[in-house]
This record gives structure tokens, sequence and C-alpha cells, in this order.
């Protein structure tokens, strides 16, 4: 009979051609007019991914070499040592910080190194106890670089007050020890997530071309979106500013205790973002395949020139925030407000306009913010 | 006229294919809600939120906690007696009940697929599809009938062409036709099927696939109704649902429409299939066939083919009221659901609701995350009704949290087939001084573009 024939056919095809998320596609995007998948997630993996990570690797193994050599000899040199080390770390930390994929999902990477506001009565009494699991989720905010921020100025007004912890105070034993935990566990997390890029998860990501939710694409794009629009939108702005809670909050400013510092890390997490868009290679001024060139290729260069050039009015307005983001909120929060609007801007161009032109789904479950 | 009504309605046919329809339709809702537990669907979607989407009316049908997957169990079941036509009047109110009650949960899942089970199970109560090959008819030769009146194979006939039919008339619209919108953002990113995904990426293959759509919805039910070109006609059926279900995640639906398909093939085949079924199960077939005809009380009989006539008048006309509204459907969505508008848009939005106490002004922002599932504020953020039943759901949760005076705002953004995304709602707006009703929704700010066309 004709007609069971062809139904028999048609299950077969269906079985055939069931595109159910089953893992891994072969590729695509092999002849001229098709973008090449494989090559952006490549360009992403070898060119930004891996070089931000080797790059921030090697200055928290520096940071935690000088946190040892402070911890056996706090002295004045090697508080200012340490803490210039602190800063160039905390500042190449924002260029991997939306890389949450992989190993660095897996061990909540930027929830330990980077959960702020910290806690500073808990830390305070962890030191004073002297016994904490710093590898427990609820002592997110109880390390990482916020307590290294604290550590370092947080605990006087001036450089004296805070050397004065580590040498003249009853537990100076103990604020040693809390320090050196800290600084040694900043780099061992990120020397794993470094160890795993270069090991075998960089193949598993720039292989993982698949178009599913599962696929490396948009898995990544996801992470990139929700971290503009929750940490950097959000944790680095609108907190602080009240833009979200009506109430300007200075306490939830990064990098809150040193103060001048808070604007510069915005400002390199923003840049890291835009890089990212564009494809720009860490370290030099070499691009590749990037949202830019993905959206160029599907005709949507409209959109590409939009979002960029809104990356650009957010970083001439942020231009003329304070150093201290805690001094901007202080005395002219509406600049703040405006940067956050700017910002709002761009989220939505990112997470509506964009994901809907490369037809990405939003999929992502939040979490807490940092 | 009224003498060919009376005699159409007079009028007798084999009912075979309605047995072979019934057995199918059984067999796949069970597949479906099969499927659906496996999935963890239930939990995903009818647990987990704590918030559900209720359609205007129906507030008070909300999931039943774990009582949810009795109601999927007793769905389930319901399915397997509508298939083998056990108590079937029973099996079918019920499955009717419980699938609608299921549908009726939480808004956010609506599917055309879904709602038009919901109408067939309705339909398929008035008709009688246990009369023959059921164990129903088994059990009791005095119910059994080998003969039903022509109408009741014809009116699921007509079910499925209007279907078909209107949504084709709904791809009549300038995005679909001259702008290959949506199928244009949707096909390059199945770069990565089998054989396909290098097509996929070309423009000419969006025209070709919108244009053919088009064409094959609004033709198909006239093909299959003519015999001559029913069978390549089945064939296209075929194809374009196999196509439709390797290029979108659209689950049961294409097999659905397959096997809904063949009742448009004449009794002969349909005495063929049930033949298969017999000797793979040994039935006695011909026990059966017994050439008897089914008469029903001339009360009943009125009652039955008035409510089918409602009811297919009331489908006729219902996907139609949307020219009630002004502005675009696309953009407001006021009269959207319920009319065969199947993957016309690649909508999607943005939306921050904004809380203020109107007397001192403090105001704050509020994480969708902590109310609503990601699948359920993606739905949310781009349907005016979603928006603002959230709103007066947000005002009840802060006002039992102590806070007073509340003012509901929301900053909201759409983009609609490849458009670069608008302002939605009105951000001056208090969403608290609108209740939900069919009327216009006046807060919702005009669509800066034209699509033309139905």
């Amino acid at each position: 009979m004709k007609i069971s024939r062809i139904l028999i056919l048609a299950c077969l095809v269906f079985a055939a051609c069931s595109t159910e998320d089953d893992g891994s596609g072969d590729g695509g995007g092999n002849t001229d007019d098709n973008f090449d998948r494989g090559a952006m997630l490549a360009n992403w993996a070898d060119n930004i991914i891996l070089p931000s990570y080797e790059n921030l690797d090697e200055d928290s193994g520096k940071l935690e070499d000088l946190a040892k050599s402070f911890v056996e000899n706090p002295g004045n040199t090697e508080l200012i040592a340490l803490r210039a080390q602190f800063k160039v770390a905390y500042q190449n930390f924002q260029s991997v910080s939306m890389f949450d994929i992989g190993k660095a999902e897996e061990l909540n990477y930027r929830s330990f190194l980077n959960t702020y506001p910290l806690n500073p009565n808990d830390v305070e009494s962890k030191i004073a106890s002297g016994s904490y699991n710093l590898t427990l989720p609820s002592s997110y905010d109880e390390q990482g670089f916020p307590a290294l921020d604290y550590l370092l100025f947080g605990l006087g007004s001036t450089s004296e007050e805070v050397l004065g912890k580590y040498t003249l105070d009853a537990n100076a034993e103990n604020y040693k020890a809390y320090l050196l935990e800290v600084a040694t566990r900043i780099n061992a997390l990120t020397a794993e997530v470094t160890a795993s890029w270069q090991g075998d998860y960089r193949d598993t990501f720039v292989n993982n071309t698949s178009s599913s939710s599962n696929g490396s694409v948009d898995r990544l794009t996801n992470k990139y979106v929700m971290y503009f629009e929750k940490f950097l939108r959000s944790g680095k702005i609108g907190f602080p500013s009240g833009a979200i809670t009506g109430t300007p909050s200075p306490i939830n400013v990064e990098s809150y205790y040193s103060g001048d510092f808070s604007k510069q890390l915005y400002l390199q997490a923003l840049s890291s973002s835009k890089d990212f868009f564009i494809g720009k290679h860490f370290g030099d001024a070499q691009t590749g395949e990037s949202y830019q060139s993905y959206l160029e290729a599907l005709d949507r260069g409209d959109l590409a020139d939009d979002i960029l050039s809104q990356f650009n009015t957010i970083q001439a307005r942020s231009g003329e925030l304070d150093q201290s983001l805690r001094n901007q909120v202080e005395t002219n929060n509406t600049l703040m407000l405006e940067v956050h609007d700017e910002l709002q801007k761009e989220v939505v161009l990112l997470k509506l306009d964009m994901l809907q032109a490369l037809s990405i789904s939003v999929d992502y479950v939040d979490s807490d913010g940092d | 006229m009224n003498l060919s009504i009376s005699k159409y309605l007079n009028s007798y046919t084999e009912a075979a294919p309605l047995a072979v329809f019934r057995i199918g339709f059984g067999i796949m809702m069970f597949a479906s809600i099969l499927r659906f537990w496996l999935n963890g669907w239930i939990e995903k979607l009818y647990i987990t939120p704590k918030f559900h989407f209720s359609y205007y009316g129906f507030e008070w049908v909300k999931p039943l906690g774990d009582f949810t997957y009795l109601l999927f169990i007793i769905c389930g079941l319901s399915a397997i007696f509508v298939a083998i036509g056990y108590k079937y009047v029973i099996a079918i109110i019920t499955f009717f009940l419980s699938f609608t009650y299921i549908e009726l949960m939480d808004k956010t899942t609506y599917l055309n697929h879904y709602y038009f089970i919901s109408i067939l199970s309705f339909l398929l109560i008035f008709l009688p599809a246990n009369a023959y090959f059921s164990v129903d008819a088994w059990k009791d030769p005095e119910r059994a009938f080998q003969k039903i009146p022509r109408w009741c194979i014809d009116s699921i006939k007509l079910l499925l062409g209007i279907v078909y039919f209107y949504a084709g008339l709904a791809k009549l619209n300038s995005d679909w036709l001259f702008n290959a919108m949506p199928l244009k953002i949707w096909l390059p990113s199945k770069y990565d099927i089998p054989f396909l995904g290098d097509l996929m990426q070309q423009e000419w293959v969006a025209y070709t696939f919108s244009w053919s759509g088009m064409l094959y919805d609004l033709f198909i039910p006239f093909l299959l109704l003519y015999s001559r070109t029913r069978f390549m006609a089945f064939l296209a059926v075929i194809i374009f649902h196999v196509m439709t279900r390797v290029l979108f995640p659209i689950g049961m639906f294409p097999y659905i429409m397959i096997i809904s398909a063949l009742i448009f093939f004449s009794p002969k085949i349909h005495h063929q299939i049930l033949n298969k079924i017999s000797t793979l199960f040994s039935i006695t077939k011909t026990k059966f066939d017994n050439n008897r005809m089914l008469f029903k009380k001339q009360q009943e009989r009125k009652f039955i083919t008035s409510v089918v006539a409602v009811f297919f008048v009331i489908q006729l006309l219902f996907p139609w009221r949307y020219l009630l509204y002004p502005g675009e459907l696309f953009w407001t969505e006021e009269g959207f659901r319920f009319s065969w508008r199947v993957m016309l848009m690649e909508k999607a939005g943005y939306a921050e609701f904004k809380v203020v106490d109107s007397e001192t002004g403090k105001r704050f922002y509020v994480d969708n995350s902590d109310f609503l599932t990601p699948f359920q504020e993606k739905q949310m953020s781009f349907q005016p009704d979603f928006i603002l039943e959230y709103a007066h759901f947000l005002a009840e949760h802060f006002r039992k949290d102590g806070h007073k005076n509340i003012e509901i705002y929301v900053d909201s953004y759409v983009g609609l087939n490849g458009r670069k995304s608008t302002p939605y709602i009105s951000p001056e707006v208090n969403l608290l001084n609108f209740a939900d009703s069919f009327k216009h929704k006046t807060y919702i700010l005009p669509f800066e573009d034209e699509i033309k066309g139905l």
C-alpha cells in the first residue's frame, strides 16, 4: 500500500533530520556567503579569551608573590608594591569577568573573585576567630578582589594605620594569614580557569558550533549580554547610583575602599565589552570575526553601527565621571544616572535587537548580582 | 435550499475514516502528553513558576500543585480510551476538559496547535467516533454502526480546511511576502542542518519558503478534497510538515497534521488501514461490518447539528475580530490568538517595571527574574495583556510587602520582524489605572511602520 510506505519514509526522514539539541553540529559556514561561526569562536578563544586569562594569570601570580613578601615583611615598600599589583590584577580581571563559561562557570569564578559590596563584619570576625573556609558559596562576599581592597585600603585611613593592623595589632598574624589566603585563592582559581582554556576546553568550545541553545555561540552570547546588563550596567553604575533601587548607595561602588580606582575598573570593563563586540584581539589592534562581522554578514550592519556608536556615546559620557565613583554618587549623582540611561540603551540594543537579529533566544537563569 | 441541506444531513457514508481518525488522534494525544511529561515540562512550566499568566475570564484556572501530574495522567488515560473507543463519550469529554484546563493554566505556553487540539476534541464530543471499530461497538452490537451521516466526516475536513486556509490568509501581508520576514531571520540560524544548512543562508530560499508556504496553506484543503489531486496533495502535506519539523521546534504538531490529513482519503483506504490493525491485533474486523446506519432521535440530531453549526460559525468569524481594533495587529496583538496566525512574527521585547510611591516619589526597579521564569519573561515582554497582568501582580506583591501608594510604570521596547526596537508601552502611564478587558489598550504606543495586507 502506497500510503503506508510513504508514511514510513516520512518517519525515517523525521528521525534522520530531527535536530533537537543533538549537541555539536558539523560546523557549517564553509562557503563564501556563509558566516563562519567556527572562525568566530576560534577568534574569541584564541585571540581574546585565552590571552586575557593568561595575562591575568601572570598578574595574579605576581599578586600572590607580593602578598607573600608583604606577609613576611609588612613594611611600607611592600605595601605600596602589593597595592599597585592589586590594582593591575583587578583591572585585568575586568577583561575576563564576562566569560562565565566552562571552568569559570563550574567554579563560580566571578562570584568568588568579585562579589561586592564586601561584608567587612564577617571578614573581621573570621580574622578574629582565625578559622574559615573560603570555598563555601556563603563566603563569596568575604574574599576576592573586594576583600583585598578592604585589607589593603580599608583597615585604616592612612597607610600607617593599615600597616599597624599587620604589625602592632593583637591579631596581626591573623590579618596576614587572611590576606595571604585571599591572594592565594585568587591566583589558584585564575590558574585553574586559565589551564582549562590552555587544555581541552578550547577545542570543546570552538568545535561546538551547534545552532541549538547548547551551542557555544548561543551560550556565550547569553553570558555576554547578561554580563553587560547585570554586572556592568547594574553592578557598576545602577546600584551605586540608585538608578535601580531609587536610593543612591555609595557602599555598592566597586573597590569602595581604594577610593579613586572605581572609574578605571568600570572603564576597563566597558572597553573590554566593546572590544569583544568588535572582535579585537587582546593586546593588539587587530580584529577578527565577531558580533560586528556576524551582523554585517546578516545584512544588519545598521544594527552593528548603532551598537558601536552607543558604545562610543557611553564612553564619552563616562569620561566625565569622577575617578572615584563613590565621590561621583555623593557629589553629583545626576551624571551617574545619565550614564546609566546610556548603558540602558545599549542593553536594549544587545539583549533585544542583537539577539533577535542573530536568532539567539534568551534562556539564562539569573543568579544574584554581585 | 432547505431541502438540499436536509438531504445532505441525511446522506450517509462509511464510518471507517472517523474510526481511523479517532485511533490516530488518541494515540497522538497520548504520545504528546507522555512527551510533555518526559521532557520535564510539567515541572518547568506549571510547578516551578511562582506566578501564572491567566486568560481573561479564566483567572480561576490555575495549576494544581502536585495534583497537576494527576491532571496529566487523567488527560493521557482518556486519550488512550479515545483511541480504543472504550466509554468513548466520557473519555472524549474528559479529554477535552482536562486538556483545555491544562492549556488555560498559563497563557505563556499558548500555541495555535494546542488550541486546535482543544476545539477538535470539542467537536469530537458530538461525533459518533465509536460507532465503528471500537471497544464500545464490539461490546454492544446494538451501538455498532458501519455507516454514519456524511457530515460527521466532513466536519473534520472543514475544521482542518479552516486551519490551513486561515493560516494562508494570515500570510497575505507585506512582511511575509515582500520582505520574507520572519523566515529571513530564522532560516540562516539553521546553518547546521544536514544538507540544507548552506542553502538556508540564501535570501531567495527565504522568499521561496514564504511564498510556497502561503500557497500551500491556501490551496491544500481544496487539493485534498479533489480526488484527482489528493495523492499529490498528501505528498505535499508530508513534505511541508517534514520541513517545518526539521527547521523549527514544533513538537508533535507535524505528525498530528499528517495523520489528520488521512481523513480526506476514501473509505477504501481506511478499511485497508483497519484491516492491517486487525491482523496485527487479531481482531475480527468483519464483526463491525454490519451495514447498519446510525440514526439518532430527531431531538438529539437537532441538538447536535445546531451545536456543530454554531461551533463552525464561531470558528469562521472569530479570527476576524482583530478588525474591530485600531492599530497594527502584529504590534498590539489584539485579536492575534485563536486565529491560526502561525509563525508569522519574530517579535521580542524588553520590559523593566518601575514601582513608584505616588506620595513620596520614591521608586525602584523590579528584577523580573525574582517572579518569572525566563520563558515567562520572554513572553511577557512583548504582549500587552501579559504586561498589564504582571503589573497588577507586582502591585499586589509589593502592597503585601508593606509598600504604599503604589504606581507601576514600565520601560519597554519591542522589535518586530527585523525592525529596530522602539518603545512599546507608554512609560508615562500608571498601569494600575487599567484593568484587563477586550477593549482596545490605549497605553500601547503606535507602531511606527506599516504592514500592508490582511
